[in-house]
């Protein structure tokens, strides 16, 4: 690697781009130049850094100063005043100066932040994604060449049991157990599918991972298709996540170039071959066996199961399914041991997770941090704190599928049992945190209507369910409803967990269970009261004064 | 309506330019109507015939698929497409403040275009980047942090 006296990284996510991250890229450089400044300084477009507040972002290290929102006029002083000058170009430091990542890392050696446990995401943010070289450089490709040259398959399948690595796509099933169903299956084909239909509503934590470190994929679908006995891997990405296939696609094509896709990879007789496969927006398609029937060119319903993927998956052959988060912990896990792993989060669910912290608090973005920490902490300390000084209601975790968490249950450690124990679910890692202004009639209602436009209306349960019980939030928020009608609205969520037949329709009822446990006053406002005690609701029937 | 409908010549051209690109197998169907959709903005009944004498698929089946994607449309739109997140993340920090005034400049309701051809507004579930709420996408541009005010200004940026 070359050296240089500063780093400097220009923010590349979709709205950065869409905000002129471009344009501020060529300006560094012409800048750059005019200075004859070009041997001494590095300057490189990274992905996604996990903040969203002042884009595009110029982030100076070693100093590790961010800037923004930056455009090209503001260039020249930016480049005159801190990389010719040495001096914090003032004017331009971004506002809210608490950060996640690499930086808050960099703050906390510093003892000014809290740190956060970056694994999947240890390079997300820092390295040039479109380079790989920068992977390289960065321990890329090495845990792909420790389980080629010193490891049998099932070694590998055993390290990754040990280590409790669990699915972070939602249900949280242990990795090493899918990949030990594959591996034993008699097969001459078989598949790794990655799955990146991210589409839970308010998740974009694999796409942070695509953009900012595509490699990763690439090295962990082979290490999992060495472990199975699998040559071939299709990326399913979202069809909405054009810059993320972009990247893709160049990761792979110059990891072939490179040897580390294509034959004989590492000079070992392991062949691996991976097709990217864009969705066509569908959020069922996340669902495993809605994507596999996707990527053979038919509509996106859930199979039924069993037979599950791991013995007859993508043209009937045994497949391993797994989200983008869990493939990334995959690299780490073989390079730094199982026991490492196990130091991070709790017992059951060792490692971290990363979470899109939204909703009504003061910094939104990504955190990725050991598993069992609390909301509370999470909302205290990452978020800093509630919007405008307001109180904590509710928040809504990982996505539509997820939980409605009410305030008396931020102190529950968030991992898989424990909110398993607690009656919620910790979904995919979406936290949208929401204050007393908003109603849980009106959030639900929301919800299902989500719910009712992504039915694939294969199953009645679901197709029909969803459709009654958004009609049933509409009356309610309407005050039009009856008491008897949330009776119905509770046996509806349970005829939904119990008739549908995939985890869409099984999951749809829960912020109905949700509300009804925790929240059943506020609901009976609507219709006793006729009131929306938040103030969201227009109710249309007023009441007469008499 | 004077939305644009495509000469048979043009489709046929997108069509086999699609095909040549992905291969005419039936793995291949969702990637090639992305692309006819893409380039026709919609795809016409004429771009299914001849994908489905192409790739030996029934006319049904591949009717099935192209009406289950939402990036997929059967009918043509306007020359803008505006794609408004309604999911929750974007509701709770004001997205029904910005849908209620995108309704209002354009005129329009959701899977409405407008008479002139020029804007389709459609609801989509969640785009993935939440962080900025609420967000708009005007054909494959993103928007975050609309705020209602905001809105006549973007719109003006189109033709």
């Amino acid at each position: 690697m070359k050296m240089t006296r500063s780093m400097v990284l220009v923010s590349s996510d979709p709205i950065s781009i869409q905000l002129g991250a471009q344009e501020v890229f060529q300006a560094l450089q012409e800048q750059i130049k005019a200075f004859g400044l070009e041997e001494e300084i590095s300057l490189t477009m990274v992905g996604d850094v996990g903040r969203h507040d002042a884009l595009p972002l110029v982030i100076v290290y070693p100093e590790a100063v961010i800037y923004g929102p930056v455009t090209p006029e503001k260039v020249p002083y930016l480049v005159e005043e801190h990389l010719y000058k040495g001096r914090i170009a003032e004017e331009l430091v971004a506002s809210v100066r608490e950060l996640s990542g690499r930086i808050a890392w960099l703050h906390a050696r510093k003892g000014t932040l809290p740190a956060e446990q970056r694994i999947v995401l240890r390079r997300a943010g820092i390295i040039d994604p479109t380079s790989i070289e920068d992977y390289i450089l960065n321990d890329g490709y090495t845990a792909l060449g420790k389980v080629l040259t010193s490891m049998t398959p099932q070694e590998v399948i055993e390290e990754i049991k040990k280590s409790g690595l669990r699915g972070r796509g939602g249900a949280g099933f242990p990795t090493g157990t899918k990949w030990g169903f594959v591996a034993r299956e008699k097969s001459e084909k078989k598949y790794i599918i990655c799955n990146a239909d991210e589409s839970e509503p308010g998740t974009f934590k694999d796409r942070l991972i695509l953009e900012g470190d595509p490699h990763s994929m690439i090295e962990a679908m082979a290490i999992a298709g060495y472990a199975v006995g699998a040559d071939e891997g299709y990326i399913y990405v979202r069809g909405e996540y054009l810059l993320a296939q972009e990247r893709l696609k160049k990761a792979i094509q110059d990891a072939r170039e490179m040897g580390f896709l294509g034959k004989n990879i590492f000079g070992t007789d392991f062949n691996f071959e991976i097709h990217i496969h864009a969705g066509a927006g569908a959020y069922i398609c996340g669902e495993e066996t809605a994507l596999i029937e996707s990527i053979e060119g038919k509509r996106g319903q859930p199979r039924s199961r069993p037979p599950y993927p791991t013995t007859h998956g993508l043209w009937g052959k045994p497949t391993v399914v797994n989200n983008v988060e869990t493939l990334a912990n995959i690299p780490p896990i073989i390079n730094n041991g199982a026991d490492w792993y196990r130091s991070f989060g709790t017992p059951s669910s060792p490692g971290t997770k990363v979470y899109t912290v939204l909703g009504n608090v003061n910094v939104t973005g990504l955190i990725e941090v050991p598993m069992g920490i609390t909301l509370r902490e999470v909302i205290a300390i990452y978020a800093k704190g509630m919007k405008n000084g307001s109180n904590f209601k509710l928040a809504q975790t990982g996505g539509s599928s997820g939980s409605i968490i009410p305030a008396s249950l931020q102190d529950t450690p968030m991992d898989f049992d424990s909110y398993t124990k607690a009656g919620v679910s910790l979904g995919s890692g979406a936290l949208l945190i929401c204050d007393e202004d908003t109603c849980v009639v009106d959030l639900a209602k929301v919800l299902l209507n989500f719910f009712r436009v992504e039915s694939c209306g294969k199953c009645n349960p679901c197709r029909i369910g969803t459709q009654r019980a958004w009609e049933m939030l509409d009356k309610i928020s309407k005050g039009q409803a009856s008491l008897s009608d949330l009776d119905k609205l509770a046996e509806l969520s349970e005829n939904l967990y119990m008739l549908s037949n995939c985890g869409l329709g099984q999951t749809a009822g829960t912020p109905l269970r949700d509300i009804l446990n925790y929240f059943r006053a506020e609901v009976e406002a609507h219709i006793r009261l006729k009131v929306c005690p938040a103030g969201v609701c227009k109710m249309e029937e007023l009441i007469p004064l008499s | 309506m004077s939305v644009e409908t495509k000469s048979r010549e043009k489709i046929l051209e997108v069509v086999n330019a699609a095909i040549e690109k992905f291969g005419a197998k039936q793995e291949e169907l969702i990637p090639i109507l992305n692309e006819v959709n893409r380039q026709l903005g919609y795809i016409p009944t004429e771009a299914m015939e001849e994908i489905s004498r192409r790739l030996k698929e029934p006319k049904s089946s591949l009717f099935g698929v192209a009406s289950f994607y939402h990036m997929l449309s059967t009918k043509p739109r306007g020359r803008h497409v505006i794609q408004f997140c309604e999911s929750a993340p974007c509701h709770v920090v004001g997205g029904r403040e910005v849908f209620e005034s995108l309704k209002e400049e354009l005129g329009l309701e959701p899977n409405e275009t407008s008479p002139d051809g020029k804007w389709t507004l459609i609801t989509t579930s969640c785009l993935g980047v939440c962080s900025v709420g609420p967000v708009i996408v005007i054909d494959e541009d993103i928007y975050g942090n609309v705020d209602a005010r905001k809105v006549p200004e973007i719109l003006a940026r189109y033709e």
